[in-house]
């Protein structure tokens, strides 16, 4: 495992497309999570306003870059026949999926990890400029804040079950574009459906089955129990989907011929 | 001596054949990938499927009285004088006004209530009677409250009026025909700062103007109401409006508004000589579901001096009241996503298996191969979207009709510059992913670029993004182009949540094609531009 571990690393390491992803991720989170608390007042918000969620909106554009990430780690390799040299390397081929899965999970993590706590720090910094002070009742955004933590940290491993959502679908499709097309598919056309759904029971459903309005549950730290799944339940709904996207990823690679 | 032979030229014209052939051979490229050609057809099926769902409801119910039977029917919608869906429901204290005359008030006091928020269920899907008065209420005066003078074609709903009022917070107006609407002097009116109203009426037209003493008058306008009977019905109305939440997901709270007359004068044959009340609207099928009200309003007289109080609104109807083909296409998401994955791959693959050095080989004008590129995609992808739309409207309007559903009079070139735009936005989409995937040449990259511009603006609209930056989004980004399909007219008299949600967006409707015109032809000229310079 680790020489295949070391060999992945290299790979991402010493092409420039990674470092490139990984930059995109956190400045293109920070600045939506930055328009987003820019934009809101306390005059049109009043009070009860869920100011760690509002901080956090830059993830909904964030993923689609950790996506990206997840998705050419394997489908740049299918682009230009690279597996097969890869698979004549390691010929165990879950291992290469297993190793693959520990860099990029790490390193969206390691993004993650910026980003969100640059997106908290723009929220701490601009809010309390446009009236969400004590004085109105809102506190400072802080870690120290139970929910607020929970948020940062669920928001951090979003990121994580992203990157390994989009190997496992770029595994079994291994073609990055439609592979990229599934995912962001699955994240956003879930929620857009779900508001379609005229019923309220099935909408509630379709929200909890939904990767990413499941998954980004764990940012409310209000009315959390008037959320559709609660907080940890969510993210453990993505981490289902991300495991499902690995294990028929594996197994297709497994059954396959490259 | 042996002659040099002559060397082989080939018969085929020379110039490797015109923009026809070209376009040909991109047609038969895209025709001939059988995953593509499914994904086409497959994304407009999920449109029509997509229209399936949102329009399948459950049936609406309505009764029309106690005794009457329970039909599948939406609530009673009155039409206006120009054939626009209105709100017309108001407390009226009136009498019948021959021929030319005025009515001169004094205003006093205008105050109000507003329902207590209860979490009550969807507007809209009701079937209560009319409004319970048992609910709880705070005194507070919406901002489009309104308490007046008016001279109205009969006292029937979405017949022809001229009113003149104090409103709770835009001042003195002078509305008409629900769709108009003058602005006078922007003062509220108080027990300190009472403010007098006179409305004449002169054949056809109306003059509404306004004192602070009763001595000095300004004029707020003059109107014409074409076709106004020789027998009106005038007098002095209240009505409030449901105060729209600031949060997005938040119901509407009825209000009701009370406001004190005294000095009533009147000029003209008023021929019967007395008041009489009546809550306009109040009795109709489904009242108070469709416009929520706080009490259907009533009048106390002594002397000339009169408390009117009243609830709903007289104004064009907006959003929840009913449906608009905008509901039918909500799966234009599904189909746009999977027409820009075509878009990118028709190009990025084209690269990716060194195919674009044959292309450019066979055809080494390469701008005229990005632009047969362009026409063949688009085309494909126009026709897929049209098709898709026309089935997606009929059938949403025939699904919306049978489960008694409101939907709003859409004049037919309304209709058609949705389905022809709906077809367009697909198209556009597709070309744009193209001139991407042709700029970035990674499928990858360009998927994820094209998603992010058309599907996200619409899912941030669902997430705690405020509705100001939401707004914005609409404006700046290629979802712009969404605004095509808004058959709605968003109204500043009419306090509502114009989102896009709801059907409205920040752009007019040609202005946001524009825009997304703009983003298609700025990308077609970098990949131009590009492919020139680089190598391929």
């Amino acid at each position: 495992m680790r020489p295949a571990l070391h060999c992945e690393w290299t790979k991402l390491r010493t092409v420039a497309g990674p470092s490139w992803l990984l930059l995109a991720t956190v400045s293109l989170t920070v600045a939506l999570s930055a328009f987003a608390a820019a934009s809101a007042r306390h005059a049109q918000a009043g009070p009860g306003l869920d100011l760690t969620r509002l901080s956090l909106t830059g993830i909904y554009l964030g993923q689609a870059i950790v996506a990206i990430l997840g998705v050419v780690t394997i489908g740049s390799e299918y682009a230009f026949g690279v597996i097969r040299i890869t698979l004549a390397a390691v010929p165990g081929r879950w291992t290469v999926l297993a190793a693959k899965a520990v860099v990029v999970g790490g390193l969206a993590l390691a993004a993650g990890i910026v980003a969100v706590l640059g997106s908290l720090l723009a929220g701490r910094l601009i809010l309390p400029g446009h009236g969400f002070t004590v004085a109105h009742g809102y506190a400072l955004l802080s870690l120290t804040h139970g929910p607020t933590l929970r948020a940062v940290a669920g928001s951090v491993l979003y990121f994580g079950l992203i990157a390994l959502l989009s190997l496992g679908v770029a595994t079994a499709v291994r073609s990055s574009a439609a592979a990229i097309g599934i995912v962001l598919g699955l994240l956003y056309l879930f929620p857009i459906i779900a508001a379609v759904v005229p019923d309220a029971h099935w909408q509630r459903h379709l929200q909890q089955i939904a990767p990413m309005t499941a998954g980004l549950a764990v940012q409310a730290t209000a009315n959390v129990h008037s959320l559709p799944i609660s907080p940890w339940g969510g993210l453990g709904v993505l981490a289902a989907w991300a495991a499902a996207a690995l294990l028929v990823g594996a197994l297709l690679l497994k059954l396959r011929d490259v | 001596m042996s002659t040099t032979p002559a060397p082989y030229r080939s018969n085929l014209p020379a110039g490797g054949g015109g923009f026809l052939q070209l376009l040909h051979a991109e047609w038969t490229k895209f025709r001939t990938v059988r995953g593509w050609m499914v994904a086409l057809v497959v994304a407009g099926l999920l449109v029509v499927l997509m229209a399936y769902l949102a329009t399948f409801h459950h049936q609406n119910f309505v009764q029309a009285g106690p005794g009457s039977p329970v039909v599948v029917a939406h609530p009673f919608v009155p039409l206006g004088p120009s054939g626009e869906a209105v709100t017309d429901t108001f407390y009226f204290v009136h009498q019948s006004l021959q021929g030319n005359g005025s009515i001169t008030v004094r205003l006093s006091s205008l105050t109000g209530l507003i329902e207590q928020s209860s979490g009550s269920g969807s507007l809209g899907q009701g079937h209560s009677q009319g409004s319970s008065s048992q609910t709880q209420a705070r005194p507070g005066l919406v901002p489009w409250a309104k308490a007046g003078i008016i001279v109205k074609d009969s006292t029937r709903q979405g017949s022809a009026y001229a009113a003149l009022m104090v409103t709770g917070a835009h001042g003195v107006r002078l509305q008409y025909d629900y769709t108009h609407d003058i602005a006078g002097p922007p003062a509220a009116v108080s027990t300190a700062s009472a403010r007098w109203l006179r409305l004449s009426r002169f054949g056809d037209v109306l003059s509404g103007s306004e004192s602070t003493d009763g001595a000095h008058w300004t004029t707020v306008g003059s109107i014409r109401l074409a076709g106004l009977p020789q027998t009106v019905q005038a007098g002095l109305f209240v009505t409030s409006p449901p105060l729209v939440p600031s949060r997005v997901f938040a119901s509407p709270s009825a209000s009701s508004a009370t406001a004190f007359f005294d000095q009533v004068s009147l000029a003209g044959h008023w021929p019967h000589n007395t008041w009489s009340g009546l809550g306009v609207g109040a009795g109709s099928v489904g009242a108070g579901t469709v416009t929520p009200t706080l009490g259907t309003g009533g009048f106390r007289q002594a002397g000339d001096t009169f408390a009117v109080t009243g609830s709903g609104d007289i104004a064009p109807a907006v959003g929840d009241v009913g449906y608009t083909p905008y509901e039918s296409l909500q799966g234009v998401f599904v189909g746009l996503l999977m027409v820009i994955v075509l878009g990118a791959l028709f190009i990025t693959a084209e690269y990716r298996r060194g195919l674009i050095r044959s292309s450019f080989a066979a055809s080494p004008r390469r701008g005229r191969v990005l632009a047969a590129k362009a026409l063949v995609l688009g085309a494909a992808t126009f026709a897929v979207g049209l098709i898709a739309a026309a089935i997606a409207l009929s059938l949403g309007d025939r699904l919306l009709r049978a489960t008694g559903n409101y939907l709003y009079p859409v004049s037919a070139l309304t209709e058609l510059r949705v389905m022809l735009g709906t077809a367009a936005l697909f198209a556009l989409a597709a070309v744009l992913a193209l001139a991407l995937g042709a700029i970035l040449r990674r499928g990858a990259g360009v998927v994820a670029a094209g998603i992010v511009l058309f599907v996200l603006p619409s899912v941030l609209g669902a997430s705690y993004l405020p509705t100001s930056a939401e707004q914005w989004l609409l404006r700046l980004t290629p979802a712009a182009g969404y605004a095509i399909q808004q058959s709605l007219v968003r109204y500043p008299q009419v306090s509502y949540a114009y989102t896009a949600a709801n059907g409205y967006f920040p752009l007019a409707p040609w202005a946001g094609f524009a825009v997304l015109c703009a983003y298609g032809a700025l990308a077609l000229g970098l990949a131009f531009m590009l492919l020139r310079r680089r190598d391929a």
